[in-house]
C-alpha cells in the first residue's frame, strides 16, 4: 500500500483504484431533491432518445448491444440481447413489460440497496428508456420489504418524477408513456429469481416455473417482459449519454464497464467498491479492500452469495470477469465479495452457504427441497467428526444431481458452494474425516479445551465460569477440564486471559 | 417539463443552487450511515450551521459514500479544493469541525481519512 498522506477519501488507494459509472452519483447528490440529479446531467440521456428523432428503439437497443453490457444479477447474458428479443419476438403484443429485480437477498450484499439510496432516479431513467427500447409502457420494481429506506426514497423519487412530467403520459411531449410501481416482496429468497419473481408481482405464491418459455416471450401476466437487476439499469443512462464506444474501453474482452462489490468478511476495508472488469483479485483484496486484519493470511473470498463458488489463494491474480470465474467454478454473482482468512474452515463455510439454501428453498420441486437437506446433513456429519471417505464421494454425487435436476437456478446453484469450497480445499474435508481435526478450529466437535499444567497456577477462574461444572480442581492447584462434560462455549479460555493456560486445538 | 430546453433551464438552475453555497457538507445518509449513527450528526451539524449563521454552507444528506468501515462519514466540499473526508464522527467531533473547519477554515487533521489505515 503506498503511504500518501491526504485528508480527502478521493486521494486514497481505496477510491483511485475505483471506477465509478453505477455508483457514480451515490454520496454525492442528494437522493431525495430530483433537482440535484438533473444537475449532474439526470434525464438527459431520456430527454434525447425521446426528443431526438434519430434515437428509434432500434437504436437504442443497438447502443446498449454495442457496448457489450451483461446483466449484472450475476447471469451475465447480454443486455441488448434481453432488449432485442423482447421487442422482436412477438412483433403485435398488445402489452409488454420492464421489470426491475431490487430483491436483493444474497447473505453479504448491499450492492442494489446502495443504488436505490443513493441515486433512485437512476433507476427510473433507465427503466423510461427500457420502457420507450422494447415498447413497454408499464414498469414494476421488486423490491424487498426488508429495505426500509430505499422503499421510502424511491417513492419520493418516483412522485418527484411524475411530477416533473417524467413519468406518466406524454412525456417530453414525445407521445410515449410510462408508468412505474414498486412491489414490495415478503422476503422470500427465491423471488428473486426471474419466474418466481413475477408470479410473485403478479399476487400469487412466490414459485418458479420452467423456462422456456423465457420472460421476453411470456413473462408478467403473460406478456413479453424484461427483467434486469438494479445496477444493469444503474449503467442505462451513462451509456446511452457518453456511447457505447465509451463504455468498452472499460473492462475485459468479454465483460465490458465495472462491477460492483459488497466488499466484506476479514478484510480491512469493508464496503461498497467499483472496479473495472479485469481487476485482478489481489489488487481488489490488498489494495482497494486494504489487505487482511490482524496479519491474518488471505484463504479464499467467495462470489456469488450461495449460488457461487470461493476462489482460493492460488487463483488471487485472476482477473475478474464473468467467463474467468465461471473457469474456475466461481461465478460472478450479484455482487457480494466475502473474503475469508485462515481462520475459516471451509467445510463450515459451505454449510453455511447451504444451510441458507435449505432454508430458502421454495419446495416446489424434490432435488431442491430434499437434496440440499440431505446435503446438508452430510456435511453436518463431517463436521461433528462422523464424516467417512466415501461420503466425499456421494456429496459430489448428489450435488450433480441437484444441479441436474433442480426447477430453478436457487436449486441448480445451490451446490456450488459445496462443490467449489471441496475442490479448491479437499485436503482439509480429508482431515476432518481421517484426522478428526479442523484446522481453522472452527468445528466445535472436533475441539478440545486444554488447561495446560506448566501455565495453570490454579487461580479457579475458569472453575468458577464454567457453565457446566466441568472443570475441577482445588485452589493453587493444576485444574483440568472433563471433556465429557465440556460443551465448548470457550468462556473458560476468555477468564485466562491473563496467564494463557487453556487452549483449544 | 415539455422538453430538452426545459431540462436544460433545471440543470442550470440546479447547480447555480449547488454553487450559491461555497462549502458543501456532505453525511452518508444511507441505511448503512444511519445504522452507524449519522442522524444525531446531521441534527448537529444544521444547527451549528443554523447557529452560527454560516450563510455560505449547505448540509447536504447523500447516499452511501461506499466506506462501510468509517461511518459515519462527512465530507467538507468546497470549490476548487479537494474535498475533505472525516471518518468516525461523532457529535463531539462534528463539533469541532463547526467551530474550527466551518467557522476557522482550518482542517481538523486528526478526524481526516488520512489517521486512518486507509492512506
Amino acid at each position: 500500500m503506498s503511504c500518501i498522506q491526504t485528508k480527502s477519501l478521493r486521494n486514497t488507494v481505496f477510491y483511485k483504484k475505483q471506477e465509478r459509472v453505477a455508483l457514480r452519483n451515490c454520496g454525492y447528490i442528494d437522493p431525495e431533491k430530483i433537482e440535484q440529479y438533473i444537475g449532474v446531467d439526470g434525464y438527459q440521456a431520456l430527454g434525447m432518445v425521446l426528443t431526438d428523432g434519430s434515437f428509434t428503439p432500434e437504436k437504442v437497443i443497438e447502443i446498449v448491444k454495442a457496448s457489450g453490457l451483461r446483466g449484472r444479477g450475476g447471469g451475465g447474458f447480454s443486455t441488448g440481447m434481453k432488449w432485442h428479443l423482447a421487442r422482436t419476438i412477438i412483433p403485435d403484443a398488445d402489452q409488454k413489460y420492464v421489470c426491475c429485480n431490487a430483491d436483493e437477498g444474497d447473505p453479504g450484499a448491499f450492492m442494489d440497496r446502495s443504488v436505490l439510496e443513493g441515486d433512485p432516479h437512476a433507476l427510473i431513467e433507465a427503466m423510461t428508456i427500457a420502457g420507450y427500447a422494447i415498447g413497454a409502457n408499464q414498469g414494476y420494481i421488486y423490491l424487498r420489504a426488508e429495505y426500509p429506506l430505499a422503499v421510502k426514497r424511491l417513492e419520493i423519487a418516483i412522485g418527484q418524477a411524475k411530477e416533473y412530467g417524467l413519468l406518466g403520459k406524454n412525456i417530453f411531449e414525445s407521445g410515449f408513456d410510462f408508468d412505474l410501481e414498486i412491489r414490495l416482496g415478503a422476503g422470500a429468497f427465491v423471488c428473486g429469481e426471474e419466474t418466481a419473481l413475477m408470479v410473485s408481482i403478479e399476487g400469487n405464491r412466490g414459485e418458479p416455473n420452467p423456462r422456456p418459455p423465457f420472460p421476453a416471450e411470456k413473462g408478467l401476466f403473460g406478456k413479453p417482459t424484461i427483467l434486469n437487476n438494479v445496477e444493469t439499469y444503474a449503467n442505462i443512462p451513462r451509456i446511452i449519454l457518453k456511447g457505447s464506444d465509451w463504455f468498452t474501453t472499460m473492462g475485459t474482452e468479454k465483460s465490458k464497464g465495472t462491477k460492483v462489490f459488497a466488499l466484506g468478511g476479514k478484510i480491512n476495508n469493508t464496503g461498497l467498491v467499483e472496479i473495472p472488469m479485469g481487476m485482478t483479485l489481489r489488487e481488489v483484496v490488498y489494495d482497494v479492500g486494504g489487505g487482511i486484519p490482524n496479519g491474518k493470511k488471505f484463504k479464499a473470498a467467495q462470489t456469488g452469495g450461495p449460488s457461487g463458488g470461493c476462489i482460493s489463494d492460488k487463483n488471487i491474480d485472476i482477473e475478474i470477469d464473468y467467463d474467468n470465474l465461471i473457469s474456475i467454478g466461481s461465478m460472478m454473482g450479484s455482487g457480494g465479495l466475502i473474503v475469508m482468512d485462515e481462520d475459516n474452515c471451509m467445510v463450515d463455510m459451505a454449510k453455511f452457504f447451504l444451510e441458507f439454501t435449505v432454508e430458502e428453498s421454495c419446495g416446489k420441486c424434490t432435488p431442491c427441497r430434499i437434496g440440499t437437506k440431505r446435503l446438508f446433513e452430510m456435511l453436518e456429519k463431517i463436521t461433528s467428526g462422523k464424516g467417512e471417505m466415501e461420503d466425499l464421494d456421494e456429496i459430489e454425487q448428489l450435488c450433480r444431481y441437484i444441479k441436474k435436476n433442480s426447477l430453478c437456478g436457487l436449486g441448480q446453484t445451490a451446490p456450488n458452494p459445496v462443490l467449489s469450497m471441496m475442490s479448491n480445499f479437499r485436503e482439509e474435508w480429508v482431515s476432518h474425516i481421517k484426522d478428526k481435526k479442523c484446522a481453522a478450529k472452527v468445528c466445535v466437535d472436533l475441539l478440545e479445551y486444554k488447561i495446560l499444567a506448566d501455565k495453570c497456577v490454579g487461580c479457579s477462574l475458569c472453575k468458577k465460569a464454567c457453565p457446566v461444572d466441568a472443570i475441577s480442581g482445588e485452589i493453587k492447584q493444576k485444574h483440568v477440564i472433563d471433556q465429557s462434560k465440556c460443551i465448548k462455549c470457550g468462556v473458560c479460555v476468555n477468564t485466562c486471559k491473563k496467564f494463557g493456560a487453556i487452549i483449544k486445538e | 417539463m415539455k422538453n430538452l430546453a426545459d431540462l436544460q433551464a433545471i440543470k442550470e438552475k440546479s447547480q447555480n443552487e449547488m454553487k450559491a453555497h461555497s462549502t458543501r457538507v456532505l453525511v452518508g445518509m444511507a441505511t448503512c450511515g444511519i445504522a452507524a449513527g449519522a442522524k444525531p450528526i446531521i441534527e448537529a451539524l444544521e444547527e451549528g450551521v443554523k447557529m452560527n449563521n454560516l450563510a455560505d454552507v449547505e448540509v447536504s444528506r447523500v447516499g452511501c459514500i461506499g466506506l462501510c468501515q468509517y461511518e459515519p462519514l462527512v465530507e467538507v466540499v468546497k470549490e476548487g479544493e479537494d474535498p475533505v473526508t472525516y471518518v468516525n464522527m461523532d457529535v463531539d467531533k462534528v463539533n469541532k469541525v463547526i467551530e474550527k473547519h466551518l467557522k476557522g477554515g482550518e482542517i481538523v487533521e486528526e478526524y481526516t481519512v488520512s489517521g486512518t489505515a486507509l492512506t
